[in-house]
């Protein structure tokens, strides 16, 4: 009994130091896939295409119903202190520290992270994968590489667009609904928002949550059980996995930068 | 048009947007573009207590940004808190040596910045020079302690 369980918690073990084993052979296979994007920059853009463009609508929507809530939210605290002018300022920080890169990766993960994984699963599943390495073409370079880097170049770009459209929703409803004066909000959020602590920080933040998210959708859709079940396991575990990545991995990199 | 060049259209968009994106944030949310980028020239000033003071608070004359505060560190030799600095090159020479540096406090709750008042010296602050004569911030408990204090006196009367 007791060694059946010493064996069970030792299996678990060893299958899950070599998934993080093959989770980081594939990074490495992925990067050193650069030079075949290079030659074929097609491949980047149709991929930009249904990881970035098609995220763009919830990105966009989301960033400013998230602005107008935090401006009306904002409004109603700092006027109880008599403080209505720093909304600008609060609006700002909290959306380009925290929520711009946060909510964009989390967004990104049930968008486009579910959709990669879902869809390379299926490759594997109905086998155009090993169709591709009896043809001599490395799957990992043609196929995953150019998805992983399009990610990464998105979620920095849609992270930005999150912030922007937030400031202006919260713009919105602070200036033009409660009437916060102008001036005071625009010069309170640029005397605030320092560029290398504040936007540069939150851009870091939203590149390592677009490489951690890619990663691990790529990952778990490489690495499924290629049947209809495993798909479906696999695109659960990617939303899953990637939020609480992203989550765990804010808490670091505010703790490190902000610290 | 074709499907190819349709995505490729897009993919140019979304690449435009979020680069303007990127711009806006830095020029207009930012301090970035409001921020004094060109040369400077540094001075310090003693003062017996900073209050609430931080590095790269503003240094106003007449409400007018000439410059900002670029250290702060205790002199254990005079037991006072040492404030470098930056003003910017156009006020080279323009600045009287006996000028007032006092810590002012922006509205009831704001920030803490410095504010020069001008004397009437010929000579004016050159780099590595020190303001003389500085007035501490307004400590709130301070103020508190002395009100009270004048009312306790006046009491006893």
């Amino acid at each position: 009994m007791i060694t059946r369980v010493l064996a069970q918690l030792g299996g678990f073990g060893v299958s899950a130091l070599s998934s993080i084993g093959r989770a980081h052979l594939l990074i490495l296979n992925m990067l050193s896939g650069l030079s075949d994007i290079i030659r074929r920059p097609r491949l980047l853009i149709d991929q930009l295409y249904s990881v970035g463009v098609l995220t763009i609508l919830i990105i966009a929507v989301a960033g400013l119903f998230v602005g107008m809530v935090l401006g009306l939210q904002g409004y109603y605290i700092l006027s109880r202190f008599g403080g209505e002018t720093a909304l600008g300022l609060m609006v700002a920080a909290s959306l380009v520290r925290e929520l711009g890169p946060v909510l964009t990766a989390l967004l990104f993960a049930g968008r486009a992270g579910s959709a990669l994984t879902a869809e390379i699963g299926l490759m594997k599943a109905t086998e155009q994968l090993s169709g591709l390495e009896m043809m001599a073409v490395d799957p990992k370079h043609r196929v995953l590489s150019p998805r992983f880097f399009a990610g990464l170049i998105s979620v920095p770009l849609l992270a930005a667009m999150f912030s922007c459209l937030g400031i202006f929703g919260g713009w919105l409803v602070g200036g033009g609904m409660l009437g916060v004066d102008q001036a005071a909000f625009w010069n309170g959020m640029q005397g605030g928002i320092d560029f290398s602590d504040d936007l540069v920080n939150g851009f870091i933040k939203s590149v390592v949550f677009g490489v951690v998210c890619t990663w691990i959708a790529i990952y778990q859709g490489y690495d499924c059980i290629p049947t209809s079940e495993g798909v479906s396991r696999a695109t659960t575990r990617t939303v899953v996995h990637s939020s609480l990545a992203v989550l765990g991995l804010d808490f670091v990199l505010t703790a490190l930068m902000f610290g | 048009m074709n499907k190819s060049k349709v995505v490729e259209i897009w993919v140019g968009g979304f690449m435009l947007a979020g680069i303007v994106a990127l711009f806006w944030l830095s020029m207009q949310v930012s301090n970035l573009g409001t921020a004094y980028t060109g040369d400077t020239f540094h001075v310090t000033a003693n003062f017996d207590n900073i209050g609430g003071l931080k590095t790269k608070a503003p240094v106003t004359m007449a409400g007018v940004e000439v410059g900002r505060v670029t250290s702060i560190v205790y002199d254990p030799e005079s037991f006072r808190a040492r404030v470098g600095l930056d003003i910017q090159t156009a006020y080279t020479g323009k600045i009287p040596e006996d000028t007032f540096a006092k810590i002012l406090t922006a509205g009831l709750l704001g920030e803490q910045y410095i504010g020069l008042d001008p004397g009437g010296a010929e000579d004016p602050l050159k780099e590595g020079s020190e303001i003389m004569i500085t007035q501490s911030a307004l400590v709130l408990e301070e103020v508190i302690g002395q009100f009270l204090f004048s009312k306790a006196s006046e009491g006893d009367k």
